[in-house]
């Protein structure tokens, strides 16, 4: 419906572009637009290039100026090298990947249960959850922090890739759940499930509830109608989702700043934090770091743009 | 439609497995066994329990501990009860948190007055047949896929007083004209406000884009057919029509400024002129000091005040549900 | 964090005495060990009697060797990571091949979440500080007391020493390993070619700084984005102005001392005479960022600790750390001046309690602080952080250069010595949330009147909770 009014409005107006007149007012807005473009990347452009440069040349001949040295990889380099950049990583990619997928997992499970099924509290619970998520983290952090401390947690056995000094523990290496991989996803777990839970059940309301009771009376059970009736339906609501989440969760700062101590075990983004202290002057440094930090975001984001767009707007949108 | 009158024979009305009511438009028997009913249960049970364990538990515990100047690591007692002390200190002795309360203050009226319509006005003007749109959208949204820890070290290379751009483009780093972007109190919340700006601006962007893109475009024509300026159009016709848009991205505003933390943290630990609720909390209570109690008070009042947005947000969800 | 380059060498060369065996290259075995070897007659007997490579081999008293140890380590500049990997490598290979483990963490950040780590799940050892801020945390339980470690090793520490490792209750809970002074620092070189010399009282030292002004150099780097290190500048002010024993009483409210006292006030005034002279944006200025203002030869002085001569070796060459030199602060002209006080931090090592790997790793952990009371280890150490003064009295001090001994020298001329303000008083008070954003609001404006903020640090420390 929306479409073919747009195609009639597209038509209507191709006519008009192809009338040979520039509109002074088109060409302001683009002046505006590719201005505001310039002043948009700049802070990115300017990080690159400081990262580009050795600490030595900025040093002498200060930050604006022609690299005397040329362009250098030298401080990635180091970041591989000196900074452990693989283990840190691979410390993110393990609470990341989870985190993505079990959050899908309970939210669909409770998006599934309080769209397809009408009961007494199914809007209560859709409420609890939506709220638990606008709360600002700091509010819980303390209770929080006591709690992991005290909760035991086995241990079954370890992965580890000893040329990178990773051990991921299963569950626990030191009995709690504090300090431990198996903690930070899953605060990030109980928290973005809020979000969304909000999100899917948006767009499972949408999905008839004839769908879940044909499949009823034809047997299944409610898990089953989850996992292979729902589930496919939703996929470009969890597809968008997922690239939403893998970002929230991949550029989280706090959780891992208080919920873990060892320096080795945090996430980037978190590391990044310990990176000011340890190589202080060094801007350069500092800037390639921050570059190989949003490295993975932004590659996300660019192969993964509609999704991403279409997460955010279907929290947003009436359905 | 569908059969609304087959059922299969285990199901039928009376059996031992038949379960709950579930009622649609017309129906009204069962449909659900008595193990479907446990699965659910469980499906949505399980979540919504660590939902409160972990989430609103601590803060009911959060509320609790204010009362208490508990310090996390001896032994809690009926000793540490101080009943309101921590409010009574806080709100008229402790010198930095008026000063927090006003930066987030700040904060919030930047990003709704300054920052939000910035990104509906690149929404609005965006939202035609050029040529670029979606380019100039994807660069405009670039850095919301950024962490705000890394938005901070992005700009904190433009604002250092004597390394960053700013100050050597206006020559000033090496003289005493020198202006401490990050060091002076007076300034230095503005300035990584321009920072989470950046920021905020390409995602109020990309949520009005959406909205606006789902307004009936023979609204605009009627009123351009009526005579109308862009301006007055969107005033008159557009906004009204976006309002539970609106309504979303003026909670977001909220939240995103109660939530601030991040940038201050990682530029100064939120010190001088950067202070933040946020930051009092994390400072007094998970951190050397281990000021609990204390910490935990400034926690409740973040939560009362996050709960005005939040409330506001549920009640539109409550509306559309 | 494998072996020294020494134990590796050992491993891969060395036969076996005169059985002919060629040592696998895979047993962790240090030279001790392999001559050890010999004795045993056969390779198979010796590691028999060795018991392994990954299990705890034997104990002589209180200490073990072989085994694991963890350490938890504020140590994130490259000079310091240098110096305790050293340290550590060093001590694996003198303990029997222990295998120990590290955990770097920021030095700011290892701070601020002290609390949390030692009451959550530390290390078995980590460094720390001296003074009221040690004393808070053995007082809540949070750290093993070593009086048996201490009785082995405190024949090589002076009086001095000894008695900072002391906590509230007279038993040892600490291994001091190194010291710096507090002074002003400056470039040789600088001077020499302005013609500057070394202020001895206030008015010359107000008079210098106008000169170095008019000059062209920023008369006093400072920077203080961190918070901290403005309490350097309050203390010797403090000190000299109003006496060690005020000074003590005042930061930990001792005998009813209050903030609130004119004493402070004067302090204050005092401070806001030479603020004029400081780096512009030093708020926004990381301690790094003052030392390399220092040297690059803008700035005439720094108030900092030893620890500036690190940046220096970092940013710069030995060359510019030649060129290092300091005096004590001026005489204020006040009859304290005859104390000769001075912030003299002291860095120590701990044992904590609640490690989970403890009770398996005590003995290795003890030997391990033995074997930092050893001023061989001390000074392996201060080969890569030369700012860190050994302090165990076996240090071999034939390779300090000029810089080092006239720092000895200054702190052994001191009658009284103090920790730094944020190591004399309690952590929740000088901290971020406390003091450290009560002097940046100082700083911000030093010439208006300090009566409402002097009672809002005190209000603030009537708040804190009984210790």
């Amino acid at each position: 419906m929306a479409t073919a009014a747009a195609t009639a409005t597209v038509n209507r107006r191709d006519v008009q572009i192809k009338r040979p007149r520039v509109k002074p007012a088109r060409v302001a807005l683009h002046a505006f637009l590719i201005t505001m473009v310039a002043i948009w990347l700049f802070p990115i452009a300017w990080a690159i290039f400081t990262s580009l440069r050795t600490f030595g040349d900025t040093a002498l001949h200060g930050y604006i100026s022609w690299p005397a040295d040329g362009l250098t990889l030298i401080n990635y380099q180091t970041f591989v090298t000196e900074a452990q950049l693989p283990l840190y990583y691979l410390n993110t990619l393990v609470v990341v990947v989870p985190g993505v997928i079990f959050t899908l997992l309970l939210a669909s499970l409770v998006a599934f249960g309080c769209t397809q099924f009408s009961w007494k509290f199914n809007l209560t619970v859709l409420l609890i959850f939506t709220a638990g998520n606008l709360l600002p983290p700091q509010v819980i952090i303390i209770p929080l922090y006591y709690a992991y401390l005290h909760t035991p947690i086995p241990y079954f056995g370890e992965i580890d890739i000893n040329a990178w000094n990773f051990s991921f523990a299963i569950f626990s290496d030191n009995t709690l759940l504090y300090d431990q991989y198996i903690g930070i996803i899953l605060i990030h777990v109980v928290f973005q499930t809020g979000f969304a839970t909000f999100v899917l059940s948006n767009y499972m309301k949408t999905i008839t509830k004839e769908i879940t009771e044909s499949a009823l009376v034809d047997g299944a059970n409610v898990l089953r109608i989850w996992w292979s009736v729902i589930l496919p339906l939703c996929r470009p609501a969890l597809a968008a989702m997922a690239t939403l989440l893998f970002t929230f969760i991949y550029n989280d700062f706090f959780w891992a700043l208080v919920l873990m101590k060892s320096g080795a075990k945090r996430p980037i983004t978190t590391a990044l934090n310990n990176l000011q202290g340890e190589f202080f002057t060094n801007n350069n440094l500092i800037a390639a770091g921050a570059l190989l930090a949003c490295i993975p975001p932004i590659l996300v984001y660019i192969l993964l743009q509609k999704q991403f767009v279409a997460g955010l707007t279907l929290g947003s949108t009436k359905g | 439609m569908a059969n609304t009158t087959r059922t299969a024979p285990a199901r039928a009305l009376g059996s031992p497995e038949a379960g709950a009511l579930v009622t649609t438009r017309r129906r009204r028997y069962t449909l659900l066994t008595r193990r479907d009913k446990v699965l659910l249960l469980l499906m949505v049970g399980i979540p919504l329990a660590l939902d409160i364990v972990l989430i609103w538990l601590p803060t009911i515990t959060s509320v609790l501990l204010s009362f208490t100047n508990w310090d996390g690591l001896s032994d809690l007692t009926s000793k540490n009860f101080v009943g309101l002390k921590n409010y009574q200190f806080m709100f008229t002795g402790y010198t930095l948190f008026w000063p927090a309360f006003s930066h987030n203050v700040i904060w919030l009226l930047w990003l709704t007055f300054i920052a939000t319509p910035l990104g509906i006005l690149f929404a609005v003007l965006l939202d035609r047949e050029m040529r670029g749109s979606r380019i100039y959208q994807s660069i405009f949204f670039l850095p919301v896929v950024l962490a705000l820890a890394v938005v901070g070290l992005i700009w904190e290379l433009q604002y250092t007083p004597t390394d960053g751009f700013i100050n050597n483009f206006l020559g000033i780093a090496h003289n005493s004209h020198l202006i401490d972007w990050l060091g002076n109190p007076r300034i230095n919340l503005y300035a990584i406000l321009v920072a989470a700006s950046w920021r905020h601006i390409g995602y109020v962007m990309i949520l009005y884009l959406a909205g606006l893109k789902s307004v009936d475009p023979s609204l605009k024509e009627a009123a351009r057919v009526d005579g109308a300026t862009e301006v007055q159009t969107f005033f008159n016709v557009v906004l009204p029509v976006m309002a539970p848009i609106n309504v979303v991205v003026v909670v977001v505003t909220a939240i995103e400024s109660l939530r601030a933390f991040d940038i201050a943290f990682i530029i100064n630990q939120g010190k001088n002129g950067l202070e933040l609720l946020s930051i009092l909390i994390t400072n007094n209570s998970v951190s050397e000091a281990s000021l609990v109690g204390f910490g935990s008070a400034i926690a409740v009042v973040l939560l009362v005040i996050s709960l005005v947005p939040i409330v506001a947000f549920l009640t539109r969800v409550m509306r559309t549900f | 964090m494998g072996d020294s380059r020494e134990a590796k060498r050992v491993r891969n060369r060395l036969m076996l005495g005169n059985t002919g065996l060629e040592l696998p290259l895979d047993l962790d075995l240090s030279r001790r060990d392999v001559l050890k070897a010999g004795a045993y007659g056969s390779l198979a007997a010796f590691i028999a009697a060795c018991g392994g490579t990954s299990t705890s081999s034997g104990t002589t008293g209180i200490t073990a060797t072989g085994g694991k140890l963890t350490l938890g380590s504020n140590g994130s500049d490259p000079n310091s990571k240098a110096g305790i990997q050293a340290i550590v490598d060093a001590f694996d290979q003198a303990n029997g091949g222990t295998k120990t483990t590290i955990n770097t963490v920021d030095h700011g950040t290892f701070q601020n979440q002290i609390s949390q780590y030692l009451g959550g799940t530390p290390e078995d050892v980590f460094t720390w500080f001296s003074g009221h801020r040690m004393r808070f945390f053995a007082d809540k339980g949070l750290v093993t007391p070593i009086d048996d470690v201490w009785s082995a090793v405190s024949s090589n520490y002076t009086a001095g020493f000894a008695s900072s490792v002391k906590g509230n209750d007279g038993h040892v809970y600490a291994v001091p390993t190194d010291y710096y002074p507090w002074a002003v620092f400056y470039r040789k070189d600088v001077w020499a070619a302005k013609g500057y010399s070394v202020p001895t009282n206030w008015d010359d030292f107000k008079a210098l700084c106008a000169k170095m002004k008019s000059d062209g150099l920023i008369p006093i780097a400072f920077a203080d984005k961190d918070g901290w290190p403005a309490q350097g500048t309050f203390d010797i002010l403090n000190l000299r102005m109003n006496g060690y024993d005020f000074h003590v009483n005042l930061l930990t409210g001792a005998n009813g001392q209050k903030w609130t006292d004119p004493k402070v006030t004067a302090v204050f005034k005092k401070w806001s005479e030479i603020t004029q002279y400081y780096s512009p944006a030093f708020a926004g200025l990381t301690w790094e960022q003052g030392a390399d203002q220092l040297l690059r030869k803008q700035a005439g002085m720094y108030l900092l600790g030893l620890f500036v001569s690190d940046e220096f070796k970092a940013s710069g060459s030995q060359a510019d750390v030649d060129q290092l030199d300091f005096f004590p602060f001026p005489d204020l002209g006040t009859s304290f001046d005859a104390e000769k006080a001075l912030d003299a931090p002291i860095d120590v090592y701990m044992v904590s309690k609640k490690s989970p790997t403890l009770s398996g790793d005590l003995g290795q952990a003890k030997a391990f602080m033995e074997f930092l009371a050893k001023g061989s280890t001390q000074v392996l150490y201060w080969q890569h952080a030369p700012g860190s003064i050994p302090t165990a009295s076996d240090a071999d001090t034939s390779q300090y250069p000029p810089l080092t001994k006239k720092a000895v020298q200054i702190v052994s001329a001191a009658q009284k010595i103090t920790q730094y303000f944020d190591r004399d008083s309690r952590p929740d008070f000088a901290g971020p949330n406390g003091m450290q954003g009560f002097l940046l609001k100082f700083l911000s404006n030093p010439s208006a009147d300090t009566t409402g903020l002097q009672s809002q640090m005190q209000s603030f420390w009537d708040s804190l909770p009984p210790e």
